[in-house]
């Protein structure tokens, strides 16, 4: 059970949170134009790296904020986590 | 008697003055409180106590803890019964009842010990040989006789009825192991003012210092240790714990540790817990978890009588019993000698076999001071005794140590071996930890750590006394100080211990010429030298295929004393270094760990939180017959009198279409939503319109997900300009709050929305029917109910003796209906006043059962058609989509495969005798009769009986289903072998143009 730390209530444990996938999609502009492969990529693709991984996750029976959090893949080991704002 | 196998010498860690009475086997025995169930039953000359796995050979005990891979026994009986219990982890209790188990009809006569005589048809890898063929075979004959033959004890078939408990706690530093290591970096870790926690797995702390004559300081071994513990149990920032194994290092510092709180008091409270489950996340762990002794492979060294050396150490100085009165001392090492010494101190001489060709440690010259008769160069090469050792054929090794020669048959009642030692490195490899191997000790060491774990003492591979406490001060102190930082150091005290000569690497011996007995590595599975050998020849090269192949170091003891043979023996076949060959995963759990621990409190009611409704109690009183909804209890139905289910739930559904019903709709989720740009979040969470949303009205939303799959629907009504209260589906409550929350906080900060869950705070009652309106308009005099001042889709707030109500104009059922919400805890009293005055317009409650057959009747859908497979195409929504702007998941729409004409869209299904119900997930298809695969043009939803109709229908998706209205196809359901020949309908049975919402 990982411990993460969330950037607004500080240390809790896993099952406190909820997983929300990579955090460096960004979903089109309202409105925009869109290609069907950049829309596929947005809606299906993503990276699947060994390694450091920067992903959001939810603290949903806390504080209910979204965040970011660089976590390894292979180790688990969360190098930071950081408000929505703020950078990695 | 408490056995005649006890020493002279007494032992203080356990109580003669109080005996224990116990039962094995049927028979009754005394032992003494502080006995473990093992070294009872030794004392009284039992070592006959289970049968092995495979070829059902007769087993003793071999070891003293948790290595113990034969002592397997059923514990209790009835529904307290547990089986593959360690015999050596038990301590009796009266009236304790224990027996063998893998045999049949009895231990001493096993039926099942005809494979050994057969084992050459047995061969390693022999479940994947033999049962292969012919095909039909596997599942009526091989498998049940397997399954009758395999396995060890038998689970109770009752439920539990002891308590179990988990607990969470953080400390700075946790020890595992109470050794002199873990001692030492207790105190160290402790004395420096950080949190503390030290686990030990057996009754007594201490470690090697309850068996190893040394001093530290003044004092010896043992009275440092409980000198030791005594301080630390002082000290308002330890936790000490015995009986407590730490059996998984899981990721960011997370162990897992199994106290057995109970299990060795009699008559323990009712409410003291039996066993425990800490979750423990330690900023430092300390792994001090010793070592254990490896066993020697010689003929048939399985046979009861055959211990560890270390094992028969703590025998007789931790339990006071002796594990027999003729022992030889089989060894490749100095830490055997101790066995001899400690025998030769209650008057035993024991005869001492060395593999090697001398050595001077202290030890050794102790046992020749003690003219002990010690020969070197030489071993066993078999034994005989079946159910328990009787003599042991010994020899010289000649220079090569492949074969023996001067064989002599030697009397003897216990073998005590020595193949050398292996740290217990488990949970240091759990925490992933890359291991090294140390060519001296012959086996795996910490290395290259990946989380905050270090290893101390032998675990570590430091073999001395004097080491062990050096690191275990040292660790202790300097993990506690960064935490602490409050360098208070503690002197290491001096200490005394005996030396060690090097061990010998060699541990497998040659077979006696012309004899080929089995010289077991794995004594839990059954696995002999041959069967390695037979694995490797067979072509299985990587360790993890050579274990799964011979089931080496599988089953509960997870091969703790037999794994480092295995591997030493297949990198000795393929003539490569140990560390090529490499190790198998260690896993949790490092000791079996009880189901009810791992469950603890959560069985039965508690197994998840249960949410009721505010009107739950008035349900109950009006015999409701529950269905779970998520975590809610909601009424399914209210039988009345004999009737049945179906009975039931007609009547409450054509009470609704003909009279007026009420339904408890509170679990349904509720957001409410505030600020300036509320209606653009709807706008854009929404497929349909909400910008011009009047205040006072509701609108019937459906939502998607950004892959164009519906993914909630529900009504959202307008309270005022900035204000919204959406509904969501029961099922996706929670589901759509993140979702939403998601989109404010990620996607478009922008917005001014803020975003609620008011699920709890409203207590919602739907009345349905035609005479809804009438009963409103008694019990709300003051409102106008006529359509022109409250139309359908409206909202309408008013008093109720004092209490808020918000009536809304929405209905599910497709009749005529209202929505009252009031605050939660008004809700009975509102509920109650509802049925007062409509028991003059026949109301009646109705449940989930008839809410769905009123909802399928009208074609609505619900969580069985939004099954996250649909677009709004597919369910007849297309009219609810915008084309004027965009929305979450808007674009996927446009996708090819969501705009086939000949995507699977909703139908109403009648079965053509209109009698026959059709089973929901039943497949249409043209011909029932046609060859498989038999082509799939959709499948069935819901299904109901139709109150309009009398007769079932049912709701699902088909094939280009528009363009099928009036065919017919069949709805099959070949597990049943059920085909049912069906007429394709609108999916809209009654009410087609949807009128009676609106009269």
């Amino acid at each position: 059970m990982l411990e993460i730390k969330c950037p607004h209530c500080g240390k809790r444990s896993q099952n406190e949170f909820a997983y929300g996938g990579d955090a460096t999609i960004k979903r089109p502009k309202l409105g925009e134009e869109v290609s069907t492969k950049d829309w596929d990529d947005f809606v299906y693709f993503r990276d699947n790296p060994r390694g450091k991984h920067q992903e959001f996750w939810h603290h949903v029976s806390g504080c209910r904020q979204w965040f970011k959090a660089l976590r390894d893949t292979a180790t688990h080991e969360i190098f930071n986590t950081a408000k929505l704002e703020e950078d990695l | 008697m408490t056995g005649t196998f006890r020493t002279t010498i007494e032992s203080n860690l356990i109580n003669k003055s109080k005996i224990v009475n116990f039962i094995f086997n049927g028979d009754s025995y005394q032992g003494f409180e502080g006995d473990t169930l093992a070294s009872a039953l030794i004392a009284n000359g039992v070592h006959l106590v289970g049968r092995s796995f495979k070829y059902h050979r007769p087993r003793g005990f071999l070891g003293v803890g948790v290595e113990e891979p034969n002592a397997m026994v059923q514990l209790h009986e009835g529904d307290k019964s547990e089986p593959n219990i360690m015999a050596t982890e038990v301590e009796i209790t009266e009236g304790l009842k224990a027996r063998s188990q893998n045999c049949w009809p009895s231990v001493k006569f096993d039926i099942g010990e005809i494979n050994n005589i057969l084992n050459r048809f047995f061969p390693a890898g022999f479940y994947y040989k033999t049962f292969m063929w012919p095909k039909s075979f596997w599942m009526s004959v091989y498998e049940p006789i397997i399954r009758k033959a395999a396995g060890m004890g038998v689970a109770p078939i009752k439920p539990d009825p002891d308590r179990y408990e988990h607990n969470y706690e953080h400390c700075d530093v946790l020890v595992v192991g109470s050794g002199p290591s873990g001692l030492a970096a207790a105190l160290a870790a402790a004395n420096n003012g950080a949190k503390v926690i030290l686990a030990e797995d057996k009754a007594h702390f201490g470690g090697s210092l309850l068996t190893d004559n040394v001093t530290i300081g003044n004092q010896s071994g043992q009275e440092w240790a409980d000198e030791t513990i005594n301080h630390l149990k002082s000290l308002p920032n330890v936790i000490v714990k015995n009986r407590s194994q730490v059996f998984g290092y899981y990721d960011h510092n997370m162990t897992v540790m199994f106290e057995r709180v109970s299990d060795h008091i009699d008559n323990p409270s009712e409410f003291t817990p039996r066993q425990r489950l800490h979750y423990i996340r330690a900023g430092e762990v300390v792994v001090s978890t010793g070592s254990i002794e490896r066993p020697l492979s010689f003929g048939n060294n399985d046979r009861p009588g055959i211990f560890l050396a270390s094992a028969a150490t703590e025998y007789m100085k931790v339990y006071g019993t002796l594990v027999g009165k003729k022992p030889i001392i089989f060894t490749n090492n100095d830490s055997a000698y101790k066995a001899a010494i400690e025998f030769n101190k209650n008057n035993i001489k024991a005869l001492i076999l060395d593999t090697r060709e001398n050595s001077d440690g202290d030890l050794v010259k102790e046992a020749q001071s003690l003219g002990l008769d010690i020969k070197f160069n030489s071993g066993v090469a078999d034994v005989k005794g079946r159910l328990k050792i009787s003599s042991a054929t010994i020899g010289k090794l000649n220079s090569d140590k492949d074969s023996f020669s001067d064989l002599e048959e030697i009397e003897c009642d216990c073998i005590c071996m020595s193949g050398g030692w292996t740290p217990t490195v488990h949970l240091s490899s759990q925490a992933g930890n890359k291991l090294k191997f140390d060519e001296d000790l012959d086996a795996f060491v910490p290395n290259n750590k990946r989380q905050k774990e270090t290893a101390v003492g032998s675990a570590n591979g430091s073999f001395t006394l004097k080491q062990s406490l050096a690191e275990g001060f040292q660790v202790g102190f300097d993990l506690s100080n960064s935490i602490t930082s409050n360098n208070k150091n503690t002197t290491v005290p001096t200490s005394k211990e005996s030396s060690y000569q090097a061990h010998d690497k060699f541990w497998c011996m040659p077979l006696p010429e012309g004899k080929k007995p089995k010289r077991f590595i794995d004594f839990q599975n059954d696995v002999a030298v041959s069967d390695v050998e037979l694995a490797v020849r067979e072509g299985f090269r990587s360790i993890e295929h050579v274990k799964r192949y011979t089931t080496l170091g599988m089953a509960g003891d997870q091969g703790k004393t037999s794994n480092l043979n295995g591997l030493q023996h297949v990198s000795n076949i393929q003539k490569k270094i140990v560390p090529e060959v490499g190790h198998t995963t260690f896993r949790p759990p490092y000791t079996p760990v009880t189901i009810g621990t791992i469950v603890g409190r959560e069985v039965g009611n508690h197994f998840q939180p249960t949410r009721k409704t505010p009107t739950h109690n008035w349900h109950v009183e009006n015999n409701v017959v529950f269905t779970n909804a998520g975590l809610w209890l909601r009424p399914r139905y209210y039988p009345r009198g004999n009737e049945t289910m179906s009975d039931a739930v007609n009547r409450e559904a054509l009470n609704v279409r003909k009279a007026v019903g009420i339904c408890d709709v509170t679990s349904l989720g509720k957001i409410d939503i505030k600020g300036p740009d509320a209606a653009e979040l709807l706008n854009r969470v929404y497929t349909n319109a909400w910008m011009k949303l009047p205040v006072g009205k509701a609108r019937y939303g459906v939502m998607l997900r950004e892959d164009g799959m519906v993914f909630d629907d529900g009504t959202t009504t307008r309270l005022s300009e900035n204000h919204f209260h959406m509904t969501t589906t029961t099922a996706q409550a929670a589901n759509v709050l993140s979702h939403l929350e998601f989109y404010l906080q990620v996607v478009w900060p922008e917005l001014k929305v803020n975003v609620l869950s008011t699920t709890e705070q409203w207590s919602g009652a739907a009345i349905a029917g035609p005479k809804s309106r009438d009963l409103m308009k008694k019990l709300f005099p003051s409102v106008d109910f006529s359509t022109e001042a409250f139309p359908f889709m409206g909202l309408v707030e008013t008093e109720f003796s004092g209490i808020h109500v918000k009536l809304y104009r929405i209905s599910f059922s497709g009749e005529l209906a209202y929505e009252v919400n009031v605050e939660s805890n008004h809700g009975l009293f509102m509920w109650n006043k509802i049925m007062e005055v409509g028991e003059e317009f026949g109301i009646q409650p109705y449940g989930t059962e008839a809410l769905a057959t009123l909802r399928i009747e009208m074609g609505h859908v619900s969580g069985p058609e939004l099954d996250g497979r649909a677009v709004p195409y597919d369910l007849g929504l297309q009219g609810m989509v915008s084309q004027k702007k965009d929305f979450i998941g808007k674009r996927s729409l446009e996708k090819n495969a969501f705009v086939d004409p000949e995507r699977q869209t909703l139908v109403g299904l009648v079965p053509v005798d209109k009698k026959t119900k059709i089973p929901e997930g039943a497949h249409l298809v043209e011909n029932d009769k046609a060859s498989l695969p038999n082509p799939k043009l959709g499948h069935v939803s819901s299904s109901c009986w139709s109150v309009e109709y009398n007769n079932p229908f049912s709701i699902g998706v088909l094939k280009d289903g528009k363009n099928k209205i009036g065919q017919q196809l069949f709805a099959v359901y070949p597990l049943k072998n059920i085909s049912i020949p069906v007429e394709i309908v609108s999916s809209h049975y009654v009410d087609p143009k949807g009128e009676r919402v609106r009269v």
